[in-house]
């Protein structure tokens, strides 16, 4: 579904911005992934082709730190925190509500592509948990009850 | 070492900066950290900006967006310097009023003031009120003085002249003797001495060696790198500046969390800033020393903030860590000599260069000197983040800092030091916090996670989920580690859906022992110490969940069932409309029903009752202060 539609410019231009004497091909990963919100395979070629390492050195970045993912990701990203503040203020419930709301399981896309669910372990605004972000915008003290107002806000025409 | 010049240079460019600074201006200091941001602080600072022009003020007085103050749980706060005034929980519309009053006026607000609960009086300055009293803010207080894009604020408040003062006039050795004095002590974990750390890499041969900051900050439920990262990011660089002369290392790696987008961007933004200054790069405010400092996003891995696996991340492999005979001091980073210490063990470098060992030392007990910054989160009044001297009592930081558990609960236990901490009940809540302290209870320092648990949160749940954590983030190197976590796990579920059997705490203890023993970095070492501190300290909450099926806290959502008792209720509805399954029925006025069918056990109807009309089945305890 994906091959057609990825523009290698914007792969190239963060191999451009690369310096591998100063580490950070993980920093590279993210950049690339922020260009198109995930890692597709082609830009991940193009990666050890220009860098000269092999391409499983390469997935085995990808694959081993979570903030990665190899797949398309939905419209909006939904992160619920399970970090222990969220935790003991009952941010399990609330995972499991959302889950049920969208029929996905955390770490999936809905059907739609409107929605990707995923968790995250505390983004540090602890204070004010339970919290979760919607494509990084902090939503605080949340409760099972708020939920369908939530999502209804990213419902989209 | 061309002398002289580094205070020279330091002192021109804070004449620069004092020249445009008026000690008794007035400034408006505005918490925009994580949670005040999250509570509209930033419509905040935008109503003063616009209120102060309305009221022809904008040239008379500075409006600053700092990062946290600390009284999260009272945000957005608001701080009038110079007197100090303290304003809680403000809100766009009390702008007009707070400009008026108080700025335009020399009046106060009132209304605005915090209110001493203990007392019921009504308090003024920011000072007396009782979160702040006790602390002792030397790392944290400076946060809301600095705007942290602006390295003037910083260098307003003395930043960077403990580095003159150590490139002017002390050797490495001496900076390393003063560190020894001063007593500190790692702040990330394990509490290493520093010294120590900087000695051996300092001891080492050869021109190429690192500083590293951990700013990785993974323990789940606490953000004390973050604020001040976020806050203060000179502290941090400074704090590296003068560690990579001391070791003789003329490059450094700030590792940033990926989940903190704000705190690389301060980071970003100071660094390119003190490269401007002639603070970072080559020649180092005209000295000999040259230091480059880089920036590294982390991949969102917990056991990347282990000391080798943070290393081989930013070597760009996998983070996993390597056995602990290696030591960093001599094969690093690019297998160099390298010092790695955590964000607040950095931050606290320049003070104690500035304000000297003898100073700092007075501060904390016998073995841990200076203070510790704690994020207080969890069942507690006063959520917030905390600095106080090391020594303080477990029971200080609970009821006269945070104010005690709210709601009327009763107090069950704190935990501390993450997935790698463990719990401490009430009756060791006066044992004085250090290093040493902690870790005789079964628990740890770590970096500074404090989550206070009341009598709703079950123990053997607890333990069931920093475990599920530990799972989770194993990097699955060291068989110990990767299916002995799942085992523990395992039994915890069984024991938290009414499975557990006769037997099968003493097996749990046994595979405890055996991964603490034989995993190989500390993330499988340390994982069994919630399990092992919840079976020593809350046993027979482990024995109800196996002998009678029942979780006393009533948290266990297999073992509880909520049910709405007859009598009470007086068909108010309140918990029908909260109900997000519509499990509730009943007539207006008349005793309602839960369709236990329907039932999630959210806890949502329990929360909205104001009756006590809604029971959990299985528990023990009733609350008083709902009856
Ligand atoms: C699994 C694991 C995770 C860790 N996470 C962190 C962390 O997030 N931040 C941190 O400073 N130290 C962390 N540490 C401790 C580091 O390995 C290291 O001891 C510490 O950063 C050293 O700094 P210090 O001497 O200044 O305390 C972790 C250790 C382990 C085993
Ligand atoms: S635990 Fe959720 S934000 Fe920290």
């Amino acid at each position: 579904m994906t091959t057609a539609a990825i523009d290698l410019a914007k792969t190239d231009a963060a191999l451009a911005a690369y310096d591998s004497a100063e580490g950070g091909l993980v920093g590279l990963l993210q950049d690339i992934q922020a260009e198109y919100s995930y890692l597709p395979r082609e830009a991940l070629e193009r990666v050890a082709q220009r860098t000269g390492l092999p391409i499983s050195r390469i997935y085995s970045l990808a694959t081993f730190f979570k903030a990665f993912s190899l797949e398309p990701r939905g419209r909006h990203v939904i992160s619920v925190c399970l970090g222990t503040a969220c935790h003991v203020r009952g941010a399990g419930v609330i995972l499991e509500k959302i889950e049920r709301e969208l029929g996905v399981r955390a770490g999936h896309t809905t059907r739609d592509g409107r929605f990707t669910l995923e968790v995250v372990n505390c983004v540090g605004d602890c204070a004010v948990s339970p919290v979760c972000l919607v494509d990084g915008e902090i939503y605080a003290k949340i409760s099972v009850t708020k939920v369908d107002t939530l999502l209804k806000r990213y419902e989209e025409p | 070492m061309s002398t002289v010049a580094s205070s020279t240079r330091l002192e021109e460019l804070g004449r620069s900066v004092l020249l445009h600074r008026d000690p008794t201006r007035v400034v408006v200091s505005v918490c925009n950290g994580p949670s005040c941001a999250a509570s509209g602080a930033g419509q905040v600072i935008a109503a003063f900006r616009r209120e102060l022009k309305r009221a022809g003020l904008a040239d008379a007085v500075d409006v600053k967006g700092t990062c946290c103050h600390g009284f999260c749980a009272r945000g957005p706060l608001v701080v009038v310097h110079p007197e100090r005034t303290f304003y809680r929980q403000v809100t766009e519309k009390d702008v007009p009023e707070i400009v008026d009053t108080t700025l335009a006026g020399k009046g106060v607000v009132d209304r605005l003031l915090y209110i001493d609960p203990a007392t019921g009086e009504k308090i003024v300055h920011e000072y007396d009120v009782p979160f702040y009293k006790r602390q002792l803010r030397i790392l944290s207080g400076n946060n809301e003085l600095i705007d942290p894009v602006k390295i003037e604020d910083y260098i307003a408040l003395g930043g960077y002249s403990a580095t003159a003062a150590v490139l002017d006039g002390m050797t490495p050795q001496q900076v390393i003797d003063e560190l020894k004095r001063a007593g500190l002590r790692g702040r990330g974990g394990a509490g290493f001495p520093t010294w120590r750390k900087w000695q051996a890499c300092h001891d080492e041969p050869g021109p190429q060696k690192y500083v590293i900051c951990n700013a990785d900050e993974g323990d789940p439920g606490a953000f004390m790198d973050r604020t001040l990262l976020e806050g203060n990011p000179h502290s941090i660089i400074e704090g590296m500046l003068i560690g990579g002369y001391a070791v003789g290392a003329r490059e450094g790696y700030l590792y940033v969390r990926n989940e903190y987008p704000l705190a690389l961007q301060h980071a970003a933004i100071a660094v390119r800033q003190a490269e401007e200054l002639g603070l970072l790069g080559e020649h180092v405010l005209g000295s000999d020393y040259s230091f480059r400092l880089h920036l590294i996003r982390g991949g969102g891995a917990f056991v990347c903030g282990e000391s080798t696996a943070l290393v081989a991340s930013i070597e760009g492999r996998p983070g996993e860590p390597r056995a602990k005979h290696v030591h960093l001091a001599e094969n690093g980073l690019w297998d160099r000599p390298t010092v790695l210490n955590n964000v607040k063990t950095w931050a606290n470098v320049p003070i104690i260069m500035g304000r000297g060992a003898g100073w700092y030392s007075q501060i904390g007990t016998e073995t841990s000197k200076g203070t510790m910054i704690f994020s207080l989160v969890g069942k507690i009044v006063n959520t917030g983040l905390v600095e106080v001297p090391m020594g303080i009592t477990l029971r200080e930081m609970v009821y006269d800092i945070g104010g005690g558990i709210p709601n009327g609960r009763r107090f069950k236990a704190v935990q501390t030091g993450g997935p790698s901490g463990g719990v401490i009940p009430e009756e060791y809540l006066d044992v004085p916090v250090d290093y040493e302290q902690l870790s005789r209870l079964g628990s740890m320092m770590g970096s500074g996670g404090m989550i206070v648990m009341d009598e709703d949160t079950c123990m053997v749940d607890i333990a069931k989920y920093f475990l599920s954590f530990c799972k989770f983030e194993s990097c699955g190197k060291c068989t110990a580690c990767r299916e002995g976590i799942k085992r523990m796990l395992q039994m915890l579920t069984d024991i938290s859906e009414g499975r557990g059997r006769e037997g099968d705490l003493e097996r749990l203890e046994t595979l405890a022992n055996v991964v603490a023993d034989a995993s190989l970095c500390g993330l499988g070492q340390s994982a069994p110490n919630p399990v092992l501190t919840t079976l020593r300290y809350f046993r027979s909450e482990y024995e109800a969940h196996i002998r009678e099926k029942r979780c006393p806290a009533g948290a266990c959502r297999a073992l509880i069932s909520y049910e709405i008792v007859a009598d009470k209720c007086n068909g108010c509805g309140v918990c029908r409309r909260e109900c997000p399954e519509g499990a509730i029925g009943g007539e207006r006025r008349v005793a309602h029903v839960i369709d236990a069918d329907k039932c999630i056990k959210c806890g949502a109807c329990y929360q909205a009752c104001r009756f006590d009309a809604v029971r959990i089945g299985g528990r023990d305890h009733v609350h008083a202060s709902c009856s």
